[in-house]
């Protein structure tokens, strides 16, 4: 299997990331490259297994549903870009 | 300066030297202070780090404060395990109030308002933290060269005279490097694919990554989940299992942290290994590794020989679909735990005509090259139409390779392999082919594949006077058998090796 540079540059909105013009024909390439390469798992055969989720037998532990963390407004705005009155202050979304 | 100062001044840049073990002996009997010792550790970072770039954050008043809060508590009779002891903390590890941004541009200034588990564990048995430590992009790298925070140089350099700047590995290069150039006694660090053990090879020190689940990643800034797994760098494997003892912890913060019992790893450093019985797996003879590896994987499986193990030829079939599956599995992961970096919350804000284009400038800006690529090929391998053929398969190919440990595990009590393909490298050798720098992982990415303990321990030179590392895997909860062998190899090589200080 392998990308187009339109593939490419889908992902590239997907996941966000501004791709300009010049670099979506390498990352194309790369991509390739490195896609080409995990190929080679599809020789394993998997039929009947299944996908692993922990080496150590374990389930998911359950806790007490109390608050246990909280009342903390100035910590949680202390790395923001932007805040205020106790709130992020973020781009207008809604027109 | 006059005589007696010089004196202090030998005396104090010797104790940089001391190994964990040996320093909080001095501490114990009172031959130095922890506030001695910190200052020394303190000079030699001033001294060493514009030439190694190991530390991106030094935190010497910082230091000083938990050296005395140290002494004044062991003057008491209250020392805790590692109390007094300076350590250096790879930057992917939230430290309160001091700034954490696993060396990516994207996290800005970040300055964790809480505290890791790992690092709280630390502190909570004393010990003093020097710095954070330079490391790959959100520990994406072999190399360190993926930094935000420019490359971290190796403290070994070759024979030859051209004193080339080499990598000390990565992501865990800042470890590394200051264990190796004694600028802290010991390190924290982190492995996805053999973060903690390659850089250990590269630079003639310990590193183990205990099996996944033994230690917490509350407060680790997280690349892949279900693969990384804190661990320490140190001088010595006795270090290592203390680091060790200290480091890992249940945590209910973090649900996949392992509800079990947890040894004195320290006890298993020293235990003879006679009669233990070590696989040594004919698929990690790989082509093209350099006949030096060949030559100190035969000498390490005489030495344990020697020391009374009966070797077990094994095969781990699935050992050459292990990369692969590794840059499926840690890409979607990370491509999932990334989304995070917005822009809103925390870290880097870039400008744009509208919230999508303020998202896209943030990450454009924010990433560096190889996290971009990843990111990019793991919500490929997620996007609709795609998740079964890759994630699925990549994960049923990880159950096959568990498999196969855990079939050789039925008859070896632990395994024999080299650490790394190759010695050290220089900056810059290896940067042209992705591929090629992920193949630096492909004897220590099948542990975390499968979730295994695996130690590195360093036991010789090659011809360019660069070390060399052997790992051992263990079953899975079984770091003591890990430690043991460890043990036994440094003991058997007598390698005491360190770098000539240059910087």
């Amino acid at each position: 299997m392998s990308v187009t540079k339109q593939d490419v540059q889908k992902v590239a909105r997907l996941a966000r990331i501004a791709l300009p013009e010049d670099q979506a024909e390498p990352m194309t390439q790369e991509l390739n490259n490195i896609l080409n390469w995990i190929e080679q798992l599809a020789e394993v055969d998997v039929d009947g297994v299944e996908a692993m989720t922990s080496v150590v037998e374990t389930s998911l532990p359950m806790r007490e549903d109390v608050i246990t963390d909280g009342g903390i407004q100035d910590k949680v705005l202390a790395n923001a870009p932007r805040s205020e009155d106790g709130f992020f202050v973020v781009p207008k979304v809604v027109e | 300066m006059t005589g007696s100062a010089l004196i202090e001044r030998l005396i104090m840049t010797d104790l940089t030297a001391l190994t964990l073990s040996d320093a909080l002996d001095g501490l114990n009997s009172k031959e130095f202070s922890s506030e001695e010792i910190t200052t020394s550790f303190i000079q030699a970072i001033e001294a060493a780090n514009p030439s190694l770039n190991a530390y991106v954050v030094q935190t010497p008043e910082k230091a000083i404060s938990m050296a005395k809060a140290s002494d004044e508590r062991r003057a008491k009779g209250e020392a805790g395990l590692l109390d007094g002891a300076p350590l250096g903390i790879k930057d992917l590890f939230c430290t309160e109030g001091v700034r954490t941004t696993a060396c990516s541009h994207i996290l800005g200034e970040f300055t964790p308002p809480y505290e890791s588990t790992v690092t709280a564990n630390l502190w909570r048995e004393g010990a003093v933290m020097l710095g954070k430590l330079n490391m790959d992009e959100f520990a994406m790298g072999s190399s360190n060269e993926t930094s935000y925070y420019g490359d971290v140089i190796n403290p070994w350099r070759r024979n030859d005279g051209g004193n080339a700047k080499l990598t000390p590995g990565g992501s865990s290069g800042g470890s590394a490097s200051a264990v190796a150039a004694d600028l802290c006694l010991a390190a924290t660090a982190s492995d996805t694919g053999g973060s903690i053990r390659q850089p250990a090879s590269f630079t003639g020190t310990v590193g183990i990554k205990p099996t996944y689940g033994r230690a917490s990643r509350f407060g680790m800034v997280a690349f892949a989940s279900s693969l990384d797994q804190a661990g320490p760098i140190a001088k010595s494997v006795k270090d290592a299992a203390l680091m060790l003892n200290v480091m890992c912890s249940h945590d209910q913060k973090d649900s996949t942290s392992l509800k079990v019992e947890q040894p004195d790893w320290t006890k298993a450093v020293g235990e003879p290994v006679k009669g233990m019985k070590i696989g040594v797996p004919k698929e990690y003879r790989v082509d093209g590794m350099p006949e030096e590896i060949e030559k100190l994987w035969q000498q390490g499986i005489d030495w344990l020989k020697e020391a009374g193990c009966e070797i077990v030829d094994v095969s781990l079939p699935h050992t050459k679909y292990a990369l692969p599956a590794y840059y499926i599995v840690a890409p979607a992961e990370a491509s999932s735990n990334l989304a995070r970096y917005d822009g809103m919350r925390y870290g880097l804000r870039e400008d744009g005509g509208n919230l999508t284009e303020i998202y896209q400038n943030t990450r454009a800006d924010g990433f560096g090259a190889e996290v971009k690529r990843r990111l990019m090929i793991g919500t490929y391998v997620l996007s609709a139409g795609y998740y079964d053929a890759y994630y699925l398969k990549a994960q049923k190919v990880r159950t096959k390779i568990l498999q196969d440990f855990k079939n050789v595990f039925e008859e070896v009590d632990a395994l024999l392999t080299p650490t790394c393909p190759s010695s050290a490298f220089a900056l810059g050798e290896r940067n042209d082919d992705p591929i090629a720098m992920y193949l630096n992982d492909v004897f220590t990415v099948t542990a975390n594949l499968a979730g295994l303990p695996g130690i590195s321990v360093p036991v010789a030179q090659d011809s360019q006077g660069l070390p060399m590392g052997l790992q051992v895997i263990g079953k899975a909860l079984d770091e003591s058998a890990c430690l043991r062998v460890a043990a036994q190899l440094e003991t058997s090589s007598g390698f005491n090796a360190k770098p000539g200080k240059w910087w």
